[in-house]
Order: structure tokens, then C-alpha cells, then sequence
């Protein structure tokens, strides 16, 4: 296959890689989007095999082939509500391969023609290791927080600022080194200091901020992508990875509109920096049981189902759909709540309750379905508390003062489903478990509707 | 001061002015009370009862009259009654000195002072002798008693064993105090009960007592607090709009009461003849506007008769009457407060303030003048609704924000365009051409990822991750390339790049077609 045949295929998959992504505008169209993208990616892979440079050997072969053995594997035993650890560990895939190709271009030599190259080549392996190396560490760590392998807790050292700046320096002196021909070694301690700010960045991130750092490392692996295309003076990595690298970042940036939070306070972790004490919370929880929750359920003729992390942890969404279902099918208007950071991925309980079969039209956005808390009757909230918490507007000393929130306290009756008495993921009081028209039911999210699905008739 | 309470003269007007107990109260004023032998009877209270209360009983309608310094009615006094009056008394009752201006002349010549109770001002103060208020109130439990009286069902659905009863279902046109306490009533029966009302804040009130509110769309609504809390004559369009609605109700319910009055008219029609037509026989209509003309076209004052198709059309004028007992202790009572207004130092002594708004809103004769209608209080009458409408910008001032937005935009655009510029400037001096390339495609695929993404569904962000993962698998070609090296290091490193890129690649790309598999319609 000749280098213009290649050209020509890879033209093709980047037209198909953005009509893949522009695809995912609605529901129906994204199931067409997919295989855009399937196919692009066949056509640049076919293209790159058969083109100048590669020979299909064994290893090849091999390599290929057990990958997509463990990749199908994966797909297929992944759970949905472990799909933020999936792919945070998928993240970390791209980052290492990224550093092992940078790595590996400084180790095969090269002619250059000029000078300018030489430094730009040596520029680009240095970054291209640099975003790797973090986006590496950076999403295992992310995996570890969400598989609950590491403590969900922001790890704060002291005077950590100062560690990653000295460490981003300590890297910028020794690329300097490296370009002044100092020898392979500074690449080598570079790739250990960006491996331990990955890690350290995302150690500092608390558990509440994850659907941020996901869409953050999802971004770097797209720039990861793009550096490495310029090392190899490929378009299509550099297309691919801007497009992956731009389409995560605004993710992240949505994410953070959606907490009111700067992104780069995210970005540098650490959660409170507030200026006074928090809001006093008069009143006490009030407990109800299945019983009560079910009578009023079945006066009810709107209701509103928030669903949060807690839905997810308890697998419950199977009972939530169950649920849903019978309460349309006795005539009551039941509808989501889904607020952008809900869950621990961008969209996250969206996915869920798709699997469990809750038809996406019912699912709505929190724009969408603010307005309407004041006209419904009963709103049950399910493993979810910073979302509905009205801190956020009315405690201007709150850690989230300022956060958009579902207005579920406006509504004539809320029920509030969770494991126990304490603060969330976040640690903030929520002052909606002391409001008057607020219930509190207790327990494990799936056994508690489990309980309470019986009573509904 | 002589307090006394004749016997009501008015056919059929079964209640009295003055109670044993609220004499009791009258005598801790400071005054003595007075009654005519017999007054008392109709409603239950005899002569005996009244003297263990310390009252006096008089003989004789002239007599009482003259003994009297304060006269204590029910009902508005004859002419006959009135010249009984001189210069030194006070008379206090109901009047209507709007409609009975022949009386007010006749009792103005007398030279005596008259309270009217009707004539209360609707303040906060004075609501404890708000007589028309209490009267209200029983005429509109009394209708929903006198109803299903002539109702031949239950009020309240019932499954028994000789088979299943389906709640009876009353509209209530008006939502004043005869209004709300007949939806009261009615709802504590069992009924299911429906409420209209002109004015659209007492929706609120009609909820509190259990009733629907009938909602009419119309946009341009009446404010009430103007009008001391009545409603005041709405335009044709909406009645049309009113009759609309209820002509969709009236097959529908089973009673119908109507209590609409708009001060100093006739009463509205609002039950038309084609509304009774349509209704099931059995029903019933109480129509409490009788005295004024009703609110149903077909309303006999003070008669109850059955329509052709079986329609109970009740249009009795003293549903408080009927109930005298009650209505006696009530409005005696609001005579007694009225007194003790009039009796500030509890000496017996009345001082006829006209200073105060009360007493000058109820007094319509007063030293040989007429004085009604008084000047409106200086206390609004109810507290006026806030209408809070936000601060509209005009025009003009959202067209200087829009352009001041837009030119702020532009302004950070330029920056960041000469920013750009600038930093390409840089890049393209020292940068090869072959550099200069790849960078062109880097920005350009960067704005078009940038654009693309802005469209994606926010329920599809899970799905894009997963996709995005998949596609930033295409480093899988950095390492294809790298495979073929002189050093095995080299090759090893390729290797599992390829590997990973793999995984990433199959697993990203089925996990994502799973995902939208699930998303489904309802």
C-alpha cells in the first residue's frame, strides 16, 4: 500500500472519528455513531498494517490478537455501575503506550535535517512521555479511588503546591539537559517525576470531584495521542488525540460548571476552602418506614426519583426501573432527576437506568426539571445528597455555596433513601433531611425498595 | 344606659338581638338590659332564662320602646318602628341604608343615632362584630344541610353490602364566608366538592377547606383587596368563560350552591336555565343570592320548588332563621362587642366616638344628620396582595446590556485572537515547515472537536467517554510502527503498547455499542 493510499484511509477514519463523536447528539443517532467509529478505526488500523513500515509478523499478530481477547473479555464481564473504573483503567492503557513509544523513539536513532528538527523531535518526545506518564499513574490511581481499592479521601500533604511545582520544574530543567544532549537519563527521570505527579494530583482529589478527574484524564490521554503524533509526524494520531483531548476537556469544564467550581481547584484538589462556619441545622431527621413511604406513593400523582452514587453502590437501579413501572402503569406521571455530577462519570446514572430499562425519555436533566419540583407530589431521592443539597443556595458559607442543585425540598413530600445518618462522600450537612416535608428512609437503597415495592398497588 | 331588644316583628324571623348570656356580658358594661316578653322564644331562649340572667322583662312592643335608651334589632325597623325613636336613643340592627333610604329619612327626622350592623367596616378590629360574617357562615352550613335534606343520597361514598354509593358531587359558586363554610361543611360530610370563585387568591382558601378550585384561564383577573375583599362585576368575556365551565359541570354534579353577591347589585346570574336542564334529576340547587334576585335564573325567593326535569331549586332568604338559636348567640354576641366599642370606660356610659373608623363606618344617623355612606377607612381593608412583578428592562436598556455583553465578548476575542496570533508569530519563526503542518491540522482538529462536542447529549456523556477511550486508542499505530526495530527492547516496549492499544481499542468500542443498546424509548 502506497504512503498516498495510507493518506487517503486515514482521511477517511478522521472523517469517521468525527462523525462519531457528532453522532452521540441524540439517543437513536449515537447507535449509528458507533460504528463510525468502528469502522474508522478498522480502516486506519487495515491501512497501517499493510502500509510502508510495517510487516505483519508473528508478534503482530499475537499481540493484536490477545488484546482483543482481554478487550472483549472486559467489555462483556463489565458491571454498569463499575463503568467509571473501566474507564479510568482504559485511560491508563493509552498512557503507558504513549510513554513506552516516547521512550522508545528516543532509544532509535535519527537523522535529522536540521538542527530546529532535532530540538522539536526532542520537545515532542519529552512531552509526549511527560502527559503519558501522568495520565498513567494518574488514572490507576483514579481507578483504585473509584474500585474503592484506595481511600476515596483527598490525600493533602502538606506544602503539596510546592511539590508540584518544584517536580514540574525538576522536569523542565531536565528536558533542557536532555535537549543539550545531556543523555537519555534525564528522559528516564522525567517519566519517574511525571509518574509520581500523576499520582500525587489525583491522590489530592476527593471521591465527590471523580466525574471531573475522569474527564480530565480522558483528556490527557487525547493529548497524550496528539504528542505522540507529532513525534511520528503522524495526522491522524494528531487529529484522533485533539479531538479525544478537546472533547475532554470540555467535559471536565461542564462538570465544573455544574459544581460551581473553578476548574482548576479541582484540578489542584484540596475540598472547604470556605470563609466561616457552616450554617447552624435546626430540627432533627425524621425516620419513616416502607409502609409510610408506599401509602404516599400511592396518593401521589407526580412523582420525582433522584437518583444518586448510593443507587449505583447498592445495584438498585434493577428495583428503581421495577419500581417506575408500576407506578406508570397505575396512571402517576414518574420522571427522573439527574443532576450533570450525579454518580461518579459524566452521565453516569443516565447509563444506569438505561440498563435497567428506564426509557430515556422520562430521564431528564436538571435544567429541564427544576421548575417542576413545586407541582410534584413526592420525590424520592436514592443514594444522592450534594445534588439536592440547599446549602448550596442558601448557606453562603457552604463548601458548595453556589453549586446548581436539584430544588427536590420544594416539592410537597420528599423521601430521602440512605444507609445511615452521616455526612456523604463530601462531608457537607445537608439541611434537606431536617426539612419539615423531608422523610428519611433508611437503609441499603436495594433492600429498602425491595420492601417497598410489595406495598405500591 | 337601658339596653333593650324588642320582639322581631319581621314574618317568619325567628332570632332575637340580645342572648342571657350576652346580657350578662351588657350588664358588665355597666348596663342594664331590657327585653320584650316573648322576644326570645323562637330561638330558644325563654322569658325565665333571660330573667335569671338579670334582664327585665317587658310587657308590651311600646313600652320596650320607650323604657329603652339603646334598641337592639335583628331586622331593619319598620316605619312604624322607627318613629318609636326620639332624639335621645340609639338604634342598632341590621339597616341597608343603600336600599332602605325612605327609613334612613324616616329614623333621621327622629333625630336618634342608628348603628347599622351590616355597615361594619371589613377591618381586622372589627371582625368581632362583623355580623354579616356570622350570618354567612350559618346561612352556608345551613344550605348544605337544607341540600341534602332534599338530596335523596348519601353525601359520602359508601361500599356496603347491598352495593356500592358514589359520593355526591357540589359545586359551590363564591367563595366568601357563606361559601367557604358550605365547602366546609360539605367536604365533612363526604362529599366531593368543586369551588369557583371570581377572584383567583381565594384558590388557596378553597384548598384549605378541602375543595377543589374550578381554574378558569383568563389573564386578566380581579384584585380584591381594591374592592374590601368582594368581588366587583367581571367583564362580558370572562363570564362568557364562567358560564362556559359551568355548563361543562352541570351534568356532572349532583348540588349546586351558589352564594355570589357583589355589593350593591343584583345578584349575577350564573346558573342559567339550560344549566338546570341539564342536571340529573334528584339534584339539588340552593341558591343563597334568593334575597337579591339568585344567582340561578329559575330562583323563586324564598320558595323551594321542583323543576320540570326534577331539579330541587331551593331559594329560602332566612337560612339563618332556621337556625335561630344559633344565629341569635352569634349576632348577639356582635352587638355585645359592638357595645363595649361604644362603652370604652365600662361605666354604662356610651360615647359615640366618630372619630373612631369603626363605629363611624356603622353609624348612618348620627345629631340629626345623616351620615352614610361614611368616608372610606382610613385602615386599607385588607392587606393588599404584593404583587411583586419583576423590574421590566425596556427595550432600550436590554439592547445598551445586550451591546455592552457583545462588546466585552468581542473584546476577550480580540485578545485572545492577537494572543494567538502572536504565539504563532513565535512558533512560526523558528518552527520547520514540516512541523508547521502538523501543527495546522493539531488547532484545526482541536476546533473541530471543540464545536462537535458542544452538541453531544448531556445522557450520552458515559457513552462519549467510552468512545473517546476507544478512539484515543489509535496511539495503536504510534506503536505498529515501532514494532520493526533493530533493538528487542524496542520491539518488547512496541509490543505491549500494541497490546494495551488493543484492549482499549475492542473493549472501548464494545462497552460503548452496550451502552446504547440499553438507551431505549418509552
Amino acid at each position: 500500500m502506497s504512503y498516498e493510499f495510507q493518506t487517503a484511509a486515514y482521511i477517511a477514519a478522521t472523517v469517521l472519528f468525527i462523525l462519531a463523536l457528532g453522532g452521540l447528539k441524540n439517543q437513536e443517532s449515537a447507535k449509528r455513531a458507533v460504528w463510525f467509529g468502528i469502522i474508522g478505526m478498522a480502516i486506519a488500523f487495515i491501512a497501517t498494517i499493510f502500509g510502508p513500515g510495517v510487516t505483519i509478523d508473528a508478534v503482530l499478530i499475537l499481540t493484536v490478537g490477545i488484546g482483543a481477547v482481554i478487550g472483549v473479555i472486559v467489555a462483556q464481564r463489565v458491571e454498569m455501575t463499575g463503568m467509571p473504573e473501566l474507564v479510568a483503567a482504559l485511560h491508563s492503557f493509552v498512557g503507558l503506550a504513549a510513554v513506552f513509544i516516547g521512550l522508545n523513539s528516543d532509544m532509535t536513532a535519527h537523522d535529522f535535517p536540521s538542527y530546529a528538527e532535532q530540538i522539536i523531535h526532542e520537545v515532542e518526545i519529552f512531552l509526549g512521555v511527560f502527559i503519558g506518564a501522568i495520565t498513567f499513574t494518574g488514572s490507576i490511581i483514579a481507578y483504585g479511588k473509584l474500585s474503592g481499592r484506595i481511600d476515596g479521601k483527598a490525600l493533602i500533604l502538606p506544602a503539596r503546591h510546592l511539590w508540584n511545582i518544584s517536580m514540574v520544574l525538576a522536569s523542565l530543567v531536565l528536558m533542557i539537559l536532555y535537549i543539550q544532549g545531556a543523555g537519555s537519563w534525564t528522559l528516564y527521570l522525567m517519566t519517574l517525576i511525571a509518574l509520581v505527579i500523576g499520582a500525587h494530583l489525583v491522590m489530592a482529589i476527593g471521591g465527590g470531584d471523580m466525574p471531573v478527574v475522569v474527564s480530565m484524564l480522558n483528556s490527557y490521554s487525547g493529548w497524550a495521542a496528539a504528542a505522540t503524533g507529532f513525534l511520528l509526524g503522524n495526522d491522524l494520531l494528531i487529529v484522533t488525540g485533539a479531538l479525544v483531548g478537546s472533547s475532554g476537556a470540555i467535559l471536565s469544564y461542564i462538570m465544573c460548571v455544574a459544581m460551581n467550581r473553578k476548574f482548576l481547584s479541582v484540578i489542584l484538589g484540596g475540598f472547604g476552602t470556605t470563609s466561616g462556619p457552616a450554617m447552624e441545622v435546626d430540627g432533627e431527621m425524621i425516620a419513616i418506614d416502607a409502609d409510610g413511604v408506599a401509602a404516599a406513593l400511592n396518593d401521589a400523582d407526580t412523582v420525582i426519583i433522584v437518583p444518586g452514587y448510593g443507587m449505583a453502590v447498592a445495584q438498585a437501579q434493577q428495583t428503581v426501573a421495577e419500581l417506575t413501572q408500576r407506578l406508570r402503569s397505575k396512571g402517576k406521571t414518574v420522571r427522573f432527576g439527574i443532576h450533570p455530577v450525579a454518580g461518579r462519570l459524566p452521565g453516569h446514572m443516565n447509563v444506569l437506568l438505561a440498563e435497567a430499562k428506564v426509557p430515556y425519555d422520562i430521564v431528564l436533566e436538571m435544567d429541564e426539571i427544576n421548575d417542576d419540583f413545586p407541582q410534584t407530589d413526592v420525590i424520592i431521592v436514592i443514594g444522592s445528597n450534594d445534588i439536592v443539597n440547599p446549602a448550596a443556595q442558601e448557606d453562603p458559607n457552604s463548601p458548595i455555596a453556589g453549586m446548581p442543585v436539584l430544588e427536590v425540598w420544594k416539592a410537597k413530600q420528599v423521601f430521602v433513601s440512605k444507609r445511615g445518618q452521616g455526612t456523604g462522600y463530601s462531608g457537607i450537612e445537608n439541611p434537606l433531611f431536617y426539612k419539615e416535608n423531608t422523610r428519611m428512609f433508611y437503609g441499603d437503597a436495594k433492600k429498602s425498595l425491595d420492601e417497598l415495592l410489595p406495598k405500591i398497588d | 344606659m337601658k339596653v333593650g331588644a324588642p320582639k322581631e316583628t319581621f314574618p317568619g324571623e325567628n332570632r332575637v338581638a340580645m342572648t342571657p348570656s350576652s346580657a350578662l356580658d351588657l350588664q358588665k358594661l355597666g348596663h342594664t338590659c331590657f327585653i320584650q316578653s316573648g322576644a326570645g322564644l323562637a330561638a330558644g331562649f325563654s322569658d325565665k332564662a333571660y330573667e335569671e340572667a338579670g334582664v327585665t322583662i317587658v310587657t308590651g312592643e311600646s313600652q320596650l320602646w320607650n323604657d329603652a335608651e339603646v334598641v337592639v334589632k335583628v331586622r331593619p325597623p319598620t316605619e312604624a318602628e322607627a318613629k318609636l325613636l326620639s332624639g335621645d336613643k340609639t338604634l342598632i340592627s341590621f339597616f341597608y341604608p343603600s336600599q332602605n333610604t325612605d327609613l334612613l329619612e324616616v329614623t333621621n327626622a327622629q333625630g336618634a343615632a342608628a348603628i347599622a350592623m351590616d355597615m361594619v367596616p371589613r377591618i381586622s378590629r372589627a371582625q368581632k362584630m362583623d355580623a354579616l360574617s356570622s350570618m354567612a357562615n350559618i346561612a352556608g352550613y345551613r344550605a348544605v344541610i337544607e341540600a341534602g335534606n332534599n338530596f335523596g343520597r348519601f353525601f359520602t361514598g359508601q361500599v356496603t353490602a347491598a352495593g356500592k354509593v358514589p359520593p355526591a358531587k357540589v359545586l359551590v359558586i363564591g367563595a366568601g364566608v357563606a361559601g367557604l363554610a358550605a365547602i366546609g361543611t360539605s367536604t365533612s360530610l363526604g362529599a366531593i366538592t368543586y369551588a369557583f370563585d371570581v377572584r383567583p387568591e381565594v384558590a388557596e382558601q378553597i384548598e384549605s377547606m378541602g375543595a377543589e378550585f374550578v381554574f378558569l384561564e383568563f389573564e386578566q383577573s380581579q384584585d380584591s383587596a381594591a374592592t374590601g375583599g368582594y368581588a366587583a362585576p367581571s367583564s362580558p368575556e370572562f363570564r362568557e368563560k364562567q358560564l362556559a365551565k359551568f355548563r361543562e359541570l352541570a351534568p356532572e354534579v349532583d348540588i349546586v350552591i351558589t352564594t355570589a353577591l357583589i355589593p350593591g347589585t343584583d345578584a349575577p346570574k350564573l346558573w342559567l336555565k339550560d344549566m338546570v336542564e341539564a342536571m340529573k334529576p334528584g339534584s339539588v340547587i340552593v341558591d343563597l343570592a334568593a334575597e337579591r334576585g339568585g344567582n340561578c335564573e329559575l330562583t323563586v325567593p324564598d320558595e323551594k320548588f321542583v323543576s320540570e326535569n326534577g331539579v330541587t331549586i331551593i331559594g329560602y332568604t332566612d337560612f339563618p332563621s332556621r337556625m335561630a338559636s344559633q344565629a341569635s348567640t352569634l349576632y348577639a354576641n356582635n352587638v355585645r362587642h359592638m357595645l363595649s366599642d361604644l362603652t370604652p370606660e365600662k361605666d354604662g356610659v356610651i360615647v359615640h366616638n366618630m372619630e373612631d373608623d369603626v363605629i363611624r363606618g356603622a353609624t348612618i344617623t348620627f345629631e340629626g344628620a345623616i351620615t352614610f355612606p361614611p368616608p372610606p377607612p382610613k385602615v386599607q381593608a385588607i392587606a393588599a396582595v404584593k404583587k411583586e412583578k419583576p423590574k421590566e428592562q425596556t427595550a432600550e436598556e436590554k439592547k445598551a446590556a445586550e451591546a455592552a455583553n457583545m462588546a466585552k465578548k468581542g473584546r476577550q476575542q480580540v485578545m485572545l485572537l492577537v494572543a494567538g496570533a502572536v504565539l504563532m508569530g513565535i512558533i512560526g519563526l523558528f518552527a520547520p515547515p514540516a512541523f508547521m503542518q502538523h501543527f495546522i491540522v493539531f488547532v484545526l482538529s482541536v476546533f473541530v472537536g471543540f464545536q462537535v462536542i458542544w452538541g453531544v447529549s448531556h445522557a450520552l456523556h458515559t457513552p462519549l467517554m467510552a468512545i473517546t477511550n476507544a478512539i484515543s486508542g489509535i496511539i495503536i499505530i504510534g506503536a505498529l510502527l515501532q514494532l520493526e526495530a533493530s533493538l528487542p527492547i524496542v520491539t518488547i516496549l512496541a509490543g505491549i503498547s500494541v497490546l494495551i492499544a488493543t484492549i482499549n481499542i475492542v473493549g472501548g468500542f464494545m462497552v460503548t455499542r452496550r451502552m446504547l443498546q440499553m438507551f431505549q424509548k418509552s
